[in-house]
């Protein structure tokens, strides 16, 4: 009899985790809480850093996993170790027995009316990186009207004290500039801004799109983070911000602000992570073995953890840890 | 009368007032100019920005914040060597700006 493995997450990490272990003849089984696979990356709209459609990579994904038993809608309400591995009840109260548990519950974005100074929610001109992604995908949102002036806001939510997030999110330097990128290319005649502290454009091909914003997009970097802004009679956005390399304040009007939302821990595992015995890390993720050669092992033995769940991390990240804990998994059965 | 008090000038740069057409100008010519990191190596590496206050990168930027009657002082510091143009890691042709600033 083929051996279960429950994964706890739709998104890249628990796809690409089931289609491995699958492939090594496991039975892996999918409980996800939303309607449809694919996470977070299925609501995207291209990829950095070569503008790459997620959808190419996501209807892979998907494409890989048909075959593997899923439940969409459900939670995992319950979880006990036993004898024989974990017993698990489900919302739609049915039950799996499964030799391992595959935390791949990965992130939630922060939610930008936290940072009360930027006024998203109050001002109509001010949006979130993941609603311009939205746009770029639809063509669809009444706030972006032809925007003559459009900056964007680095770390929100994140290497902040005041909002308890000390990290670096990791992703949003990189897509700051790749949504830079493809605003101007929607709206050529328009100056784009990017108010940044450090540009952390780490992988292969990111200096690369950064040079690229610099020469054939004229995208204007200026150093400095905003720290206050508000909205004009006419209901434009003034910010303002210093220019550190130029050691001056500096306002300006804009037509639209994009905050580049971080990404924080998904609190909706909490209670199973807790039955489970797993605990976060200081950065208020999960707490996985050790960041070297136990990334994918857990306090636990069992539980194991892969993709954004334990920190913030880009999708090829997440599928390189997805196919790691399939390594783990099958190891650790065949101990 | 003199009260002995007085209201201090803004020091904020306007963006909205800022006259790029030099900027605007130089770039044409020279695209790269819009690819500075700011890395700071043309002020370190200049003999006169160790005497002055001449510094490519902030004059690259004095130009993109409305300062240019400062940048052309500024400017005048330059002899010219071409230091700054050999250690550039963007590789931008800082020489030929400088003199097409003043062009």
């Amino acid at each position: 009899m083929k051996e279960n493995i429950l994964i706890i997450g739709g998104g890249a990490a628990g796809m690409e985790a089931a289609t491995q272990l699958h492939k090594m003849g496991l039975n892996p089984i999918i409980v996800e809480k939303s309607e449809a696979l694919g996470g977070h990356i299925a609501q995207w709209d291209r990829l950095f850093p070569a503008f790459h459609p997620a959808k190419d990579v996501v209807e892979q994904m998907l494409d890989n996993v048909k075959d593997i038993k899923t439940y969409l809608n459900t939670e995992v309400t319950d979880i006990q170790r036993n004898n024989d591995g974990f017993h698990a009840v489900l919302s739609n109260n049915e039950t799996i027995d499964a030799k391992a548990v595959i935390l791949a519950t990965g992130f939630d974005v922060f939610k930008a009316e936290r940072k009360q100074e930027y006024g998203y929610g109050i001002y109509n001109n001010v949006i979130t990186s993941v609603e311009l992604e939205e746009f770029f995908r639809t063509g669809k949102d009444e706030r972006i009207n032809h925007p003559k002036k459009i900056g964007f806001v680095h770390c929100v939510g994140a290497r902040d004290v005041k909002v308890c997030n000390t990290y670096c999110s990791k992703v949003c330097c990189t897509t700051a500039l790749k949504q830079a990128c493809e605003i101007k290319e929607v709206f050529p005649d328009a100056e784009v801004y990017t108010f940044y502290m450090d540009l952390r454009m780490f992988g292969l091909g990111y200096e690369d799109l950064y040079l690229k914003s610099q020469k054939d997009f004229d995208v204007k970097c200026v150093r400095g983070r905003v720290c206050e802004v508000s909205e004009d009679m006419d209901g434009k956005i003034v910010i303002k911000a210093e220019d550190t390399l130029f050691g001056k304040p500096l306002k300006m009007t804009l037509d639209l602000l994009v905050l580049m939302c971080s990404m924080e821990k998904n609190k909706s595992i909490d209670a199973i992570q807790q039955k489970l015995g797993i605990a976060n890390n200081s950065d208020g993720f999960m707490q996985n073995k050790d960041m070297y050669l136990g990334m994918n092992d857990t306090a636990q033995e069992g539980v194991f953890v892969a993709g954004a769940c334990t920190a913030p991390k880009s999708l090829p990240d997440t599928i390189g840890e997805a196919r790691s804990v399939a390594v783990e998994v099958y190891n650790y059965l065949n101990k | 009368m003199d009260f002995g008090f007085c209201l201090s000038p803004s020091s904020h740069v306007k963006m909205d007032n800022v006259d790029l057409t030099t900027f605007n100008r130089l770039k044409e010519t020279n695209p790269d100019i819009n690819t500075c990191i700011a890395c700071g190596s043309c002020t370190a590496t200049c003999t006169a920005g160790h005497f002055t206050e001449m510094s490519f990168r902030r004059l690259l930027l004095m130009l993109q914040r409305g300062k240019e009657d400062e940048a052309k002082k500024m400017i005048q510091r330059c002899m010219l060597c071409g230091k700054c143009t050999l250690v550039c890691s963007r590789g931008i042709n800082i020489r030929k700006i400088l003199l097409d600033i003043t062009r």
